[in-house]
């Protein structure tokens, strides 16, 4: 498994560890160009590290929901071309914005992502990639929702947080139901439990399901 | 911008106007993504794909730092006023509703009472001087309680931008009231989880103090679906653990502001811990 163009192992404090090439953002440890990526502090940087085939070559143009503070997002917009970032949440996105301000391939928007409608007059159609780490019910509906955006041959790169649709069920239980729910619009390519670096996470890559 | 939904957010806006960029970005929609940069190209608006990506960064990077600062700005004494306002109006329009159904009951020949009754009263064409009264204060009924529908949406509105966690768990109408019967978010934030539980309950609090009375198990947040749906005897164990989730919720609002779904998670499982001993 080859890891994106412009995303590096390099050696940090004695482990090898993700890296990117941009400006840092969080106070993350750098080293020269090189800024650490941080695989704990984000479920794409786990997907990676654990080796899973994310498609992501460099370049792509990318749409990720579920921005937040930036910090996994400021990494993509590293390695990729136009990455439009939607957040739903005020206090996130103003550090969102900040650290969109120095990458000029990347977007904020402050934007609900169950709501395409409301940003399908930003963001464009035919990406690459759609990354999607959104905390809410109905993780399922909103890749749904998203694929419109997709190329038929894009990739979606999702983490599925069980506890967000069900808190007592079985979090087993819970990613049967939604990866069922998720074959309506998508083929599910490979799926990967998190929980090195993320609890109750379910990484998962899939492709959507084209008509023919 | 909204003239139709084919267009993108650059059709109505000159490339040098951020402000108008802005509105398009913020308020605008589609029915369905497009090639965006090559239709701007096309149109005129940049030259080139490069100068399109260059104009959307300014744009979105203008856009959501304008509207995350007006969402911030969203103001607790507002919400304070309107929470206060709706309660206001609600129990005016049912007086004079009840008012009205008494009047109209001597005048016509079948009245039915409350805000209902009021807004048939409203629609009756008056043959009498007396009739043309009641008619007319109808109206009036009517028109306060329709202020006040119209307050509960701007509460319902404003309450998530305010204080989201709070609202999330509350339901906004409640965060609203919790916000309001102290004062502000920020006085919310510094009460112990003791006290917002008896909120709405201070008669029946000091009657407990003066050793008149048991101490009370819930205030207002006696309407929250967790306290009201779990059976009597373990109200109490309820109403505590959401008072202690809501003030925790008060305070990331307050001192952080973004929302933390862990701890909502946290509070789904302790009602349904306690619920679940009803089965035991």
């Amino acid at each position: 498994m080859t890891l994106p163009d412009g995303v590096v192992r390099r050696t940090f404090d004695g482990r090898e560890r993700l890296a990117t090439r941009g400006e840092p953002v969080y106070g993350e440890p750098t080293d020269g160009p090189w800024r650490l990526w941080d695989a704990g502090r984000s479920k794409l940087g786990a997907m990676l590290e654990l080796g899973l085939d994310t498609g992501l070559a460099g370049g792509e143009s990318v749409l990720y929901l579920g921005a937040a503070s930036g910090t996994t997002v400021s990494h993509v917009a590293d390695f990729s071309g136009p990455t439009y970032a939607v957040e739903f949440a005020p206090r996130p996105a103003r550090d969102l914005v900040d650290v969109a301000e120095a990458r000029p391939n990347l977007f904020p928007l402050l934007k609900d992502a169950r709501k395409p409608a409301t940003y399908a007059h930003v963001v464009e159609s035919d990406l690459d990639a759609l990354i999607q780490d959104v905390a809410t019910r109905g993780q399922a509906r909103v890749a749904a929702r998203n694929r419109q955006f997709l190329r038929d041959d894009g990739r979606l790169l999702a983490a599925v947080k069980a506890r967000s649709e069900d808190v007592t069920a079985d979090p087993e239980t819970v990613f049967e139901d939604v990866l069922d729910d998720l074959r309506a619009t998508y083929e599910v390519l490979e799926t990967a439990r998190l929980d090195r670096y993320h609890d109750d996470h379910l990484a998962v890559v899939a492709r959507p399901r084209t008509t023919d | 911008m909204t003239e139709h939904d084919s267009a993108g957010w650059f059709a109505a806006v000159d490339p040098v106007d951020l402000d108008g960029a802005r509105e398009a970005i913020e308020d605008g929609s589609a029915d369905e993504p497009r090639d965006w940069p090559a239709l701007a190209v096309d149109a005129g608006f940049a030259a080139d794909d490069g100068e399109y990506y260059d104009r959307l960064h300014e744009a979105t990077v203008r856009a959501t730092r304008e509207a995350v600062r007006e969402r911030e700005r969203a103001d607790d004494q507002q919400l304070v006023h309107a929470v206060r306002s709706m309660d206001d109006a609600e129990r005016t329009a049912n007086e004079l509703a009840e008012r009205v159904a008494e009047w109209a009951g001597a005048l016509f020949d079948e009245a039915s009472t409350g805000v209902a009754g009021a807004r048939e009263v409203a629609e009756r064409a008056p043959e009498t001087a007396a009739e043309r009264r009641v008619v007319s204060l109808a109206e009036r009924v009517v028109d306060i309680a329709d202020e006040a529908d119209d307050l509960r949406a701007f509460v319902e509105r404003t309450a998530p931008a305010v204080a989201p966690n709070l609202s999330r768990m509350a339901g906004a109408v409640l965060a609203a009231r919790l916000i309001a019967l102290v004062g502000g978010l920020g006085d919310l934030a510094k009460k112990p989880s003791g006290t917002v539980q008896v909120l709405g309950a201070e008669d029946a609090l000091f009657a407990h103090l003066a050793g008149r009375a048991s101490s009370p198990k819930h205030g207002v947040i006696y309407t929250h679906d967790y306290v009201r749906n779990t059976r009597p005897e373990d109200r109490g164990s309820a109403a505590r653990a959401l008072a202690g989730k809501l003030v925790i919720a008060a305070r990331i609002d307050h001192y952080a502001g973004d929302m933390r779904p862990e701890l909502h998670e946290e509070l789904d499982d302790r009602i349904a811990a306690i619920r679940a001993r009803a089965d035991s």
